[in-house]
Formats: C-alpha cells, sequence, structure tokens
C-alpha cells in the first residue's frame, strides 16, 4: 500500500501532479457509477409490475431506514474525522475515528438484516415477485459495496494499532474516504428511489 | 534521430536488450513488464483469433452447399455463437489490448504502465476467463444463444444445462480484465506522459487507447448487470426475464446493447487510432487536421452511447424511438466521415512509400467504407426491417470489424512488429498476404450482401435447394479457405522474420513518435533518461530529440519486482466460477478464499523489493 505509492512516486513524474492511485478511484467511482445507475434503472423499470405481493408500500419502513440512513451518513463525517486526524499524524484520534467509521458502517448493515429477514418472515423472498428479486439485488449489492468498505477500514484500523499506519499513508485513507462517500451517497440516491418514492 | 541512432551502435545497450525477454518460463507467469505482458496478449489473443477462425470455417463449410449434414442445428448453434463471443472478447479486444500494452507507455515516454501488477492481473484473468469460456466445449457443449444471448432464450427453460452459466459467468469475468485494464490505461496517460506531452501532443494511437479505456470503463458495467440479473434467474429463480412473472425481455436487449453499440467503437477506436499512426509515417507528412481527428474520435466515442436501440429496431419501440435512434446513428457518420477524410488528405501529396502497413491501412480505408455505408443503410429504421437478422447484416459487421478492424490491426502488426521482435516482417511473404486477404476477404463477404437482400436468414444451419443461394454461398465459402489460407502465410512470415528477418534497429520506418526513438526490442526500462517533448512529432523535428533518451552513462532505471500475486487473484475468481459451474459451494468459497488472500498478499507486498 504505502510502500507502492513510495516507489512509484520515485519511477514517474505525474503529469497532473495528482497520485495516480486518487485517479484511479476517481475512474473505478465513474465505473461504478454505471453499474449502480444500471441497477437502478432495472429496479424503476419493474417498479409496479409485480403480479404477486407483497408490495413495496405493505413493507417498506421509512422511519426505521431513516435512522439506519442516518447513522450511514453519520460514518462520512467519522470518516472526515479520521482522514484530518492522520494528515496531522494525530493516529490516537485517528484509531478512534476509523474505528467508529467502520462501526457505523456495521450498524448499518445490521439494520439492512434486520430489515432483509423481517421482509422474509412477511413473506417477500428473492423469487415472490420482481420487487423482491429487484430490491434485494439492488440493496444487496449496495450492502455488498458498505461491507467490502468496513473490511477495508478495519484493515487500516489494524495497521493504525501496529504502528504501520501514519501521517504518509494520508494519501491511502483518503482514497479509503473516496470510496466510502461514494457508497454513502450511493445509499441517499436509492433512499430516495426506493423509500421517499414508494 | 541522429542522437538515438548514434547510441544504437553502443555495444553496452545492445546487450541489455538482448534481456528483455530472456527468462524461464516462470520470469513470464510473474512479469510486470508491459512488454512481455502485451506480447502475451498478442499471442493468447492471435490463438484464439485461430480458434474462433476454425469455428468460422466449419459454418462456412456447412453452408457452403444446400441441406448439407456435415453439422447439426445443435453444434452449428454454438458454432456461430462462439464465433461471435470469440472473435470479439478473446480476439480483438486482447489484440487491441496487447498494442496498448506495449505502445503507449512507449509512446508518452514512460517506463511503464500507472499500475504493473494490475496490468499482470487483466491479463491473466483474461487468459483464464479465456480457457474457462472455451473448456464448455468439454462440458456438455459451448454457449449457443448466440453471443448477443437474448433473454428468454438463455432461461432455464430453454436453455437448461451449464452452457449459458459458462457464457454468463465467462463474460463477467472477462469484463473485470477489460475494466481492470482501462482503468489502468487511463490513470496512466493522463499521469504518466513525458515532460512537454500536452493531450494535444499524444500520439493518435494513444489518443484512441484513451477513449477506448473511457467506453470501457462505462459501457461494461451494462452487461454485467445483464449478465448478473440473467444469474440470478438461472441460479436463484428470480423471474427478471420470465415473462410470465411480470418480467420483461427487453430489459436484457437495452442492458445488453447499451454495452453492445460502445463495444464497437471498443473495438474499432484503436484500429482508427493505428491507422492514424500507419499513415503519417509512410506519408512522410504530420497527421492532416490532427485537433479533427482527435475530436472526432471524441464524439464517436460519445455518440456511441446514444445509439444503442439501432439494434432494437424489429422490437417496435414506435415511431419516436425509432426516429431519435435513426437520427443519432446517422450523426456518428460525420465524425467517422471526417477521419476518411483527414487520413486521404494526409496521404495527399505526401511522399508515399508502399510498405505493408501502408497496404494495410489503405485496405481498411477502403473496406471500412463499404462497411460503414452498409451501416449507414441500416440506420433508416425502415430500410433495417428489411435488413435485419439477414446475410445483408452478416456482411456489414464483417466489412466493419474484419475488412475495418483486422486490417487496422495487420497494419499495426507490421508497423510495430520490428519496434516489439528486433526483426522486420518480409515485405514479399507480407505482399502475399495482403492481396490473398483482400481479395478472399471480398469473395467470402461480398455475396452476402446479396444474400441477405434475396432474403437467406442469419444463423440458421442450412437452406434449401432452389432458392437462388447456392452459387453465392459457394462463393463465400471458397473465399473463406482462401482467407483461412492468407493467415497461415501471415504466420509463416512470422516465424521465419523471427528466424531470418533482417534487424531493424531503432526506427526502420522514420516515425514521428517516442516509440522509434528506442532500441528493438525496447530495453526493460524503455527510455534510460527521460524524454522532453516539444512537439506532436518529436521526431520529425529538426535535430530530434533534445535528450540522449538511450545515454548509457546515466543510472540504470529502478523497476518493479516480479509478481505472483496477479496470476493467483485471477485463478481465484475463475475457481469461483468454476465453482459456480458445477453448482458446488465449497469450490465458490474456496475461489472466494483464494481471492481474499491474493488481495492481501498483493496490497502487502512492496513493488520494489
Amino acid at each position: 500500500m504505502s510502500e507502492t505509492a513510495a516507489a512509484s512516486a520515485e519511477m514517474h513524474q505525474s503529469s497532473t501532479g495528482l497520485p495516480s492511485r486518487k485517479l484511479l478511484m476517481w475512474a473505478f467511482i465513474g465505473s461504478e457509477c454505471m453499474l449502480f445507475g444500471s441497477l437502478i434503472i432495472t429496479y424503476l423499470v419493474y417498479r409496479g409490475r409485480s403480479i404477486v405481493g407483497p408490495y413495496p408500500e405493505d413493507l417498506l419502513n421509512i422511519p426505521f431506514i431513516t435512522v439506519t440512513t442516518f447513522v450511514l451518513l453519520m460514518s462520512s463525517l467519522t470518516m472526515v474525522l479520521a482522514l484530518a486526524a492522520v494528515q496531522r499524524n494525530d493516529m490516537r484520534q485517528g484509531k478512534l475515528w476509523l474505528l467508529m467509521t467502520a462501526l457505523l458502517g456495521l450498524v448499518f448493515l445490521a439494520g439492512q438484516v434486520y430489515e432483509f429477514t423481517h421482509f422474509v418472515h412477511e413473506g417477500l423472498g428473492l423469487t415472490t415477485n420482481l420487487f423482491g428479486a429487484s430490491f434485494f439485488l439492488l440493496t444487496g449489492t449496495h450492502g455488498a459495496h458498505v461491507f467490502v468498505g468496513v473490511i477495508w477500514l478495519l484493515t487500516l484500523f489494524v495497521l493504525a494499532v501496529s504502528g504501520k499506519l501514519t501521517s504518509e499513508n494520508a494519501e491511502t485513507v483518503e482514497i479509503t474516504g473516496l470510496y466510502w462517500h461514494f457508497v454513502d451517497v450511493v445509499w441517499i440516491v436509492l433512499f430516495t428511489i426506493i423509500y421517499l418514492l414508494v | 534521430m541522429s542522437v538515438s541512432e548514434a547510441s544504437h551502435d553502443t555495444a553496452g545497450t545492445a546487450a541489455v536488450h538482448e534481456g528483455t525477454y530472456s527468462g524461464g518460463l516462470w520470469s513470464w507467469v510473474t512479469t510486470v513488464d508491459h512488454k512481455r505482458i502485451g506480447i502475451m496478449y498478442a499471442v493468447f489473443a492471435f490463438f484464439f483469433f485461430l480458434v474462433g477462425g476454425l469455428e468460422a470455417l466449419l459454418i462456412r463449410i456447412q453452408l457452403g452447399s444446400p441441406e448439407s449434414t456435415l453439422i447439426d442445428p445443435d453444434l452449428y448453434n454454438q458454432l456461430f455463437t462462439m464465433h461471435g463471443t470469440t472473435m470479439v472478447f478473446l480476439a480483438v479486444m486482447p489484440l487491441s489490448a496487447a498494442f496498448f500494452n506495449f505502445m503507449v507507455p512507449l509512446q508518452i515516454g514512460a517506463r511503464d504502465v500507472a499500475f504493473p501488477r494490475l496490468n499482470a492481473f487483466s491479463l491473466w484473468v483474461f487468459v483464464f476467463g479465456a480457457l474457462f469460456l472455451n473448456s464448455s466445449f468439454l462440458f456438455g457443449g459451448a454457449p449457443d444463444a448466440g453471443w448477443f444471448g437474448y433473454a428468454n432464450l438463455t432461461s432455464t427453460q430453454y436453455s437448461p444445462g451449464v452452457r449459458i452459466d459458462f457464457w454468463v459467468l465467462g463474460l463477467q469475468i472477462l469484463g473485470v480484465s477489460s475494466i481492470a485494464a482501462a482503468l489502468n490505461f487511463i490513470v496512466t496517460i493522463i499521469n504518466l506522459r513525458a515532460p512537454g506531452m500536452s493531450l494535444m501532443r499524444m500520439p493518435l494511437f494513444t489518443w484512441m487507447t484513451f477513449v477506448t479505456s473511457f467506453l470501457l470503463i462505462l459501457a461494461f458495467p451494462a452487461i454485467t448487470v445483464g449478465l448478473v440479473l440473467l444469474m440470478f434467474d438461472r441460479t436463484f429463480g428470480t423471474s427478471f426475464f420470465n415473462p410470465a412473472a411480470g418480467g420483461d425481455v427487453l430489459l436484457w436487449q437495452h442492458l445488453f446493447w447499451i454495452f453492445g453499440h460502445p463495444e464497437v467503437y471498443i473495438l474499432l477506436l484503436p484500429g482508427l487510432g493505428i491507422v492514424s499512426e500507419v499513415i503519417p509515417t509512410f506519408s512522410r507528412k504530420p497527421l492532416f487536421g490532427y485537433p479533427f481527428v482527435v475530436y472526432s474520435g471524441i464524439l464517436i466515442a460519445f455518440l456511441g452511447f446514444g445509439v444503442w436501440a439501432h439494434h432494437m429496431f424489429a422490437v417496435g419501440l414506435g415511431p419516436i424511438g425509432n426516429t431519435v435512434f435513426s437520427a443519432t446513428t446517422m450523426l456518428i457518420a460525420i465524425p467517422t466521415g471526417v477521419k476518411i477524410f483527414n487520413w486521404i488528405a494526409t496521404m495527399w501529396g505526401g511522399s508515399l512509400r508502399f510498405k505493408m502497413p501502408l497496404y494495410f491501412a489503405v485496405g481498411f480505408i477502403a473496406m471500412f467504407i463499404i462497411g460503414g455505408l452498409s451501416g449507414v443503410m441500416h440506420s433508416s429504421a425502415a430500410a433495417d426491417l428489411q435488413q435485419t437478422d439477414s446475410y445483408f447484416v452478416v456482411a456489414h459487421i464483417h466489412y466493419v470489424l474484419f475488412g475495418g478492424v483486422i486490417f487496422a490491426l495487420f497494419s499495426g502488426i507490421y508497423y510495430w512488429f520490428p519496434k516489439i521482435t528486433g526483426k522486420m516482417l518480409s515485405e514479399g511473404i507480407g505482399k502475399a498476404h495482403f492481396w490473398l486477404m483482400i481479395i478472399s476477404f471480398n469473395l467470402t463477404f461480398f455475396p452476402q450482401h446479396y444474400l441477405g437482400m434475396h432474403g437467406m436468414p442469419r444463423r440458421t444451419f442450412t437452406y434449401q435447394e432452389g432458392l437462388g443461394f447456392e452459387a453465392m454461398n459457394l462463393m463465400s465459402t471458397i473465399g473463406s479457405l482462401v482467407l483461412g489460407f492468407s493467415i497461415l502465410i501471415f504466420l509463416w512470415n512470422v516465424f521465419h522474420s523471427l528466424r531470418k528477418g533482417e534487424s531493424a534497429g531503432p526506427d526502420p520506418w522514420g516515425g514521428a513518435t517516442l516509440e522509434w526513438a528506442i532500441d528493438s526490442p525496447p530495453p526493460h526500462y524503455n527510455f534510460r533518461v527521460e524524454p522532453v517533448v516539444h512537439s506532436r512529432d518529436p521526431l520529425w523535428a529538426e535535430g530530434g530529440l533534445d535528450v540522449d533518451v538511450n545515454d548509457p552513462t546515466a543510472p540504470e532505471p529502478h523497476m518493479p519486482s516480479p509478481s505472483l500475486w496477479p496470476c493467483i487473484l485471477a485463478f481465484g475468481l475463475v475457481l469461483a466460477a468454476i465453482g459456480a459451474v458445477a453448482k458446488a459451494l465449497l469450490i465458490v468459497l474456496l475461489g472466494a478464499g483464494v481471492v481474499v488472500a491474493a488481495i492481501y498478499g498483493w496490497a502487502f507486498q512492496p513493488l520494489e523489493r
């Protein structure tokens, strides 16, 4: 991770002055936009086309998801605090906020697990109808992204605890943050089109 | 130029490049050198080009006579599906990737790509994914629902067994390879350009690689989602494409063609880039209207996202949809035409040297114009209804993808083979290859226009006697056999020239771009000293480069160390896919475990050791 940055800095100048890894993450996010875009279109195309229930209005619990949405948005705040702390080499705070971000992500995921199991109990499985299939695929893909982000954050936390993550690696934390914020932004879109537009 | 020639004579550098490709099998498996990766891309891609070609020959032999019983309908379906899938994903795209890999870092004056290990990962995912897809022939038969895999032909009801599972998983794996490679080239081209090489000084091939990479990262997610929906339908029993449960089969067509039409330009634009390099070099003239050629390429890519439904005129989108997509499709003819006029204007008044690369480039222009014109015919929805699903369309796509892309790629092979290997390809054998190929290509595909207009449908394993199809089908079959023979002549040229070809030297053609400033084959670090660029054609500037990029007294640059992790990671992905096809959860989990272990192994392995 960190070693990569040092080595490539020695080998190549950067034409734009931007670190290559950051550009890579931005380009990847561009690609991810098309991935989520295609999934969102699938969800919207099939909205109201299920021929058997349960239907979205029977199940979706907006107050509950509003709370988990708030938790996920707060994790973006803690991510910013983590990066700021690492940049000023305050690793005590850095560790705290990295862990906090991962924990908030886990709370969001726990909410999603609760929601999914609740839906299944209410009779909405993956194969029940088009709503079930497109809902579980879309929110599940997002949840998988959150899960990857949590693992990534916990890895950084372990590195920080063992003293291998310092302000020299602030760029790595920044790139993790780019990914994390992107996943949060996607959720804002999903919250709007799945829950608020029900 | 004088600078580079002088340094070429020094014995010291010559000894270094001997080592560019030396080392055993292990050194190739673990390599992160963009040049070796490019060569492996080329070798595997050409192998699959031959496989796809054999499939095409079997199709043509079957169609050579009416009511032939040589190949049964089931095998025929597998052959045309795998011919299309192989040529698109396993031959043309990786052959383009071979050129991206080898030439882009050289053209921008870099020592490697931005992420050398990610580059190796792309290669191995492609190789393993291609082998996985083709292994289906051994396990219950190859995919047989067409390269477009229309729903609900691909449902478990109409396609039981594992054939479609191989296709669904194979294409997802190949998508990973393409996206990883494209991300790498976007960052490489943005960030690793030599000092002074502004965007508008980049060689056209690098420009088209850049544009193609954006197409790849934006188009592939659409087909990935389509494939995931299909996988859920087939594996978990969802109803995304099941009309009985409210599913819409047209969603597949939209998702597929939102990918599929940009894919046409993913195949084509690298070829346009190659031709834009070859024509100026062999005309001894800078490219006419460079900014127009660049912006036309960008415009083609941009418009390419707005034309997908012209593949769907026959489904009945209604007059507004058909009109809009007709109009956007016609618009694409404008930037394409601009490029053709620019190439002609570059040659106009130039001192033309008809070497093999220029033969193929000119052949490309001629064939591509024919394919482009029949493309404009399809853009009219009313006319398209007459042509769709007929051999007219088969003729059109082969004029664009073979007459266009393959001719351009051969132009690139003849142009850069000396740079890659240090040996010239034989001009004499090359001429035999070219003339045989262009004549037999036209013999194969030109009659198909008439066959289509007379009503011969595509993807049908035979036709009855007395419909008037016999003579033209026989012509087409004879043409295809000669076409196959011309490829053998090319292979002979390669083997002959590798052993006995004359030495190339750094700059056999008098090229203008940076790759010609260094030795052939290039030393493993490419440029010993970083070049500085002041113009679009740096080697044609008076006095050539103002730095000696080969200065043997400069310290030898450090390069990244070999790594096995990319190969292991690629293997883990394919292992998971094997488990999914075999419906063995344990193998899937094992594959996922390998993936996770390899990601961590990779992330914590220093780039240089």
